[in-house]
């Protein structure tokens, strides 16, 4: 399924992305990884540290109805994968981004601009992975 | 105060990632399907976070400590290790199965569409299982 090329929105919600984590280093002096933010909220070292991420991903959640008030509509979630697809799908990444330390947000965002080894080897890696899965699933699977 | 700022991070993280198309993931499957429905939108994501990020980052962390807290939190992980490689070619499998990051998926919960709450529940789910399986391994093998 075809989806339309958005060079502007998309440079301007990644700015916005951008943005909100040079914020949240400024403030609070954490990198803006939405895996560590999730997961320290689950399993928090004591109860400010759990507090504060769990304000984080509340002011998140409010986002599409933000989006409701400015543009008359719900931002457009299409899911192009099956409900297992979904559940297996999401079962890997929760693995994976907790031995890997990190997601697209953490490393591909907040570790690279720390020019992090670490973070531009594992976004390297992820992207690659990513890649070769959705070509697997798509022309050779579903081929 | 500093919560009511980490509540609007919050939400402007999630705005950006409603505008840029992270949270739908059409959209994001399609960036990764170069050899079908591509759409490069993803690329100006990236590019215009980090593009802030690393700026701002040069701005930010140079400070004596952030606004609201002692000290700053950085990561301090530096090996490229099997567990790092290991769990981002997991995490981008995933991804790539379920069309879902982290990031992407946290904030579009609050445009209550059922699939992205099965998701995040599986993702949940694999995060749990990652942080506490090993440990409830090794107690059981030592008892």
């Amino acid at each position: 399924m075809e989806t339309e090329f958005t060079p502007w929105a998309s440079l301007a919600g990644g700015a916005m992305i951008g943005l909100a984590a040079v914020f949240l280093m400024a403030v609070a002096g954490r990198v803006m990884g939405a895996t560590g933010i999730l997961a320290g909220a689950l399993l928090p070292a004591d109860r400010d540290d759990g507090l504060w991420r769990w304000v984080m991903i509340a002011g998140m959640v409010t986002a599409p109805a933000f989006y409701l008030l400015g543009t008359g509509d719900w931002p457009e979630i299409t899911v192009p994968v099956s409900t297992p697809m979904l559940l297996i799908g999401g079962f890997l990444v929760g693995l994976g981004v907790t031995f890997g330390g990190g997601c697209t947000s953490g490393h591909g965002v907040c570790g690279i601009a720390r020019f992090s080894v670490r973070s531009i080897v594992a976004t390297g890696v992820f992207m690659v992975a990513c890649f070769a899965t959705v070509y697997i699933v798509r022309h050779v699977v579903g081929g | 105060m500093r919560l009511i700022l980490i509540f609007l991070i919050g939400a402007l993280f999630g705005l950006g990632i409603v505008i840029s198309g992270m949270g739908n993931p059409a959209k994001v499957v399609n960036f990764f399907d170069i050899a079908g429905t591509w759409d490069p939108s993803l690329i100006f994501v990236m590019g215009g976070a980090l593009a802030v990020t690393l700026v701002g980052y040069r701005v930010a962390v140079p400070r004596a400590r952030p606004l609201f807290d002692v000290n700053f939190h950085l990561p301090v992980a530096k090996q490229i290790d099997r567990r790092l490689v290991l769990g981002a070619t997991t995490f981008g499998v995933g991804w790539g199965i379920a069309g879902f990051c982290p990031g992407g998926a946290l904030p579009v919960l609050g445009a209550f569409d059922a699939s992205v709450w099965l998701f995040t529940g599986a993702l949940v789910a694999g995060i749990l299982v990652a942080r506490l399986g090993p440990g409830l391994l090794a107690r059981r093998a030592s008892a």
